[in-house]
């Protein structure tokens, strides 16, 4: 069965390592931290300006001066550190995070990412995305396999305007694991229950499926 | 010590006038400078340029100007809060610089420090480099992005004296701390001005030869966007 949001962020949770600084962005990456091992020491950055963010706040304990990128009211935890824009942006442009984790709507077999604007439709803007993607060595893209109509999100060449070129490594949906190299996406694992044959007919760019494909154990 | 100290938000924006750059600090509604905003309001200026991380919502922050139609251009990284912006922008009224947010930061830096350009990796290969000057080091493609100007900063910090010395709060730091001398004028409210010499100059994050006129604000709603909460157990 293909997974929900959850069961992609409960995925991508056993890519983050012991001593990892680890950005999040928003909607699926987001869950991510309540899935992380907590035997393992972790801090999760968000780029308005803290370090060691912790969980949301109990009912009436919100202050609105502590946010996260999303501006949801957070708390943080003990060793936290909180910092101006400037500086939140070298630790991503210094490449000081070690994992960074967002969504896309589009991802190409050569490693380009859209995920900031529908010409004519939807102008929100890139936020810190077009920073964190054009950094960080290690991004993992968190996003559905296909989109609401049921297209392919995992495509030759990305259709919408680029939020950066040649920068994804890894994509985990809800249907598998995929790595990017020499311009194409090579199948890792399947999502429980989930056939080769459903994951080939879901990509339109180009899948590379070497040998027997494990199920991912999460 | 020398004195930035003015009396009240119509002192401190003294010499607003139409046409101007501004900038504006906060993220979201988080640390934004709700006094000077108030009273860019009441003095109508129209025709103005806003650099400001995001445009507020409809009816607070920056979404308050853009209700009245005083703002000419934003120079924003994310504006996905506010339906009147997103009309303005479609319809061609309002004029908009999307602009990574790492970059806006450092086009704020740049002015503070007097850098006139960097080069950042941020928004190669896509519509944000068009047209800009691009350049290999080492083997990976940078943007040369100009330092911003800017006739007036507006900031908000938590506590500050008459020096012009800031403490900020929190993730209300945010954008504040980097347009701090990064115009030709540095407005700087706090919720709390106290009195010189009680800030510990170890803990002071931005120092007053950075400010040009403080003053105490007053009548902070100081609004959450998203409040999001967990229940005991």
């Amino acid at each position: 069965m293909a997974l929900d949001k959850n069961g992609i962020a409960k995925r991508i949770a056993k890519e983050v390592k012991n001593g990892y600084y680890v950005n999040l962005g928003i909607g699926i990456p987001t869950l991510v931290a309540n899935f992380v091992r907590d035997d393992i020491e972790v801090e999760f950055q968000s780029e308005n300006g803290v370090l060691g963010m912790g969980p949301f706040p109990f009912d009436g304990e919100e202050d609105a001066d502590i946010i996260n990128a999303g501006k949801q009211t957070i708390t943080t935890m003990p060793g936290a550190s909180f910092f101006d824009s400037a500086t939140s942006f070298s630790m991503i442009r210094g490449k000081h995070v070690h994992l960074t984790i967002l969504g896309a709507m589009e991802v190409a077999e050569n490693g380009d990412i859209a995920n900031w604007k529908i010409p004519g439709k939807m102008v929100k803007g890139m936020g810190g995305a077009m920073d964190l993607v054009a950094s960080a060595d290690n991004i993992i893209v968190a996003m559905m396999h296909t989109n609401k109509r049921g297209e392919s999100k995992l495509l030759k060449k990305c259709s919408l305007p680029l939020t950066g070129v040649g920068c994804v490594t890894k994509v985990v949906t809800n249907l598998a694991v995929l790595e990017i190299k020499e311009n194409a996406f090579h199948l890792l694992e399947r999502a429980p229950g989930v056939s080769v044959e459903e994951i080939k007919n879901a990509t339109e760019g180009t899948l590379i499926v070497n040998g027997e494909i494990p199920e991912m154990k999460i | 010590m020398i004195n930035k100290k003015v009396n009240n938000v119509e002192e401190a924006l003294n010499g607003v006038k139409d046409g101007m750059t501004f900038m504006l600090g906060g993220f979201g509604l988080c640390g934004i400078p709700e006094n000077a905003i108030s009273e860019l309001v009441k003095l109508n200026v129209r025709d103005v340029t806003c650099i400001s991380n995001n445009a507020g919502v409809d009816d607070f922050g920056l979404g308050l100007l853009l209700q009245n139609k005083q703002i000419k251009k934003m120079i924003s990284s994310y504006v996905g809060e506010n339906d009147e912006f997103e009309r303005q922008m479609l319809s061609g009224e309002l004029e908009v610089e999307l602009t990574p947010q790492g970059t806006l930061a450092e086009k704020c830096r740049a002015a503070q420090a007097g850098f006139p350009a960097f080069y950042t990796p941020a928004g190669f290969g896509t519509e944000v480099a068009e047209g800009k000057e691009t350049r290999d080091f080492d083997g990976k493609m940078y943007v040369l992005e100009p330092a911003f100007k800017a006739d007036f900063a507006f900031v908000k910090a938590w506590k500050g004296d008459a020096a012009g010395n800031l403490v900020f709060k929190g993730t209300a730091r945010n954008f504040n701390a980097n347009m701090c001398g990064a115009a030709k004028i540095t407005v700087a409210e706090v919720e709390e001005l106290v009195p010189v010499g009680e800030l510990d100059p170890n803990q002071i994050h931005i120092p007053g030869i950075f400010v040009q006129r403080i003053f105490q604000g007053k009548n902070y709603e100081k609004r959450i966007e998203q409040r999001t909460v967990r229940q005991k157990n």
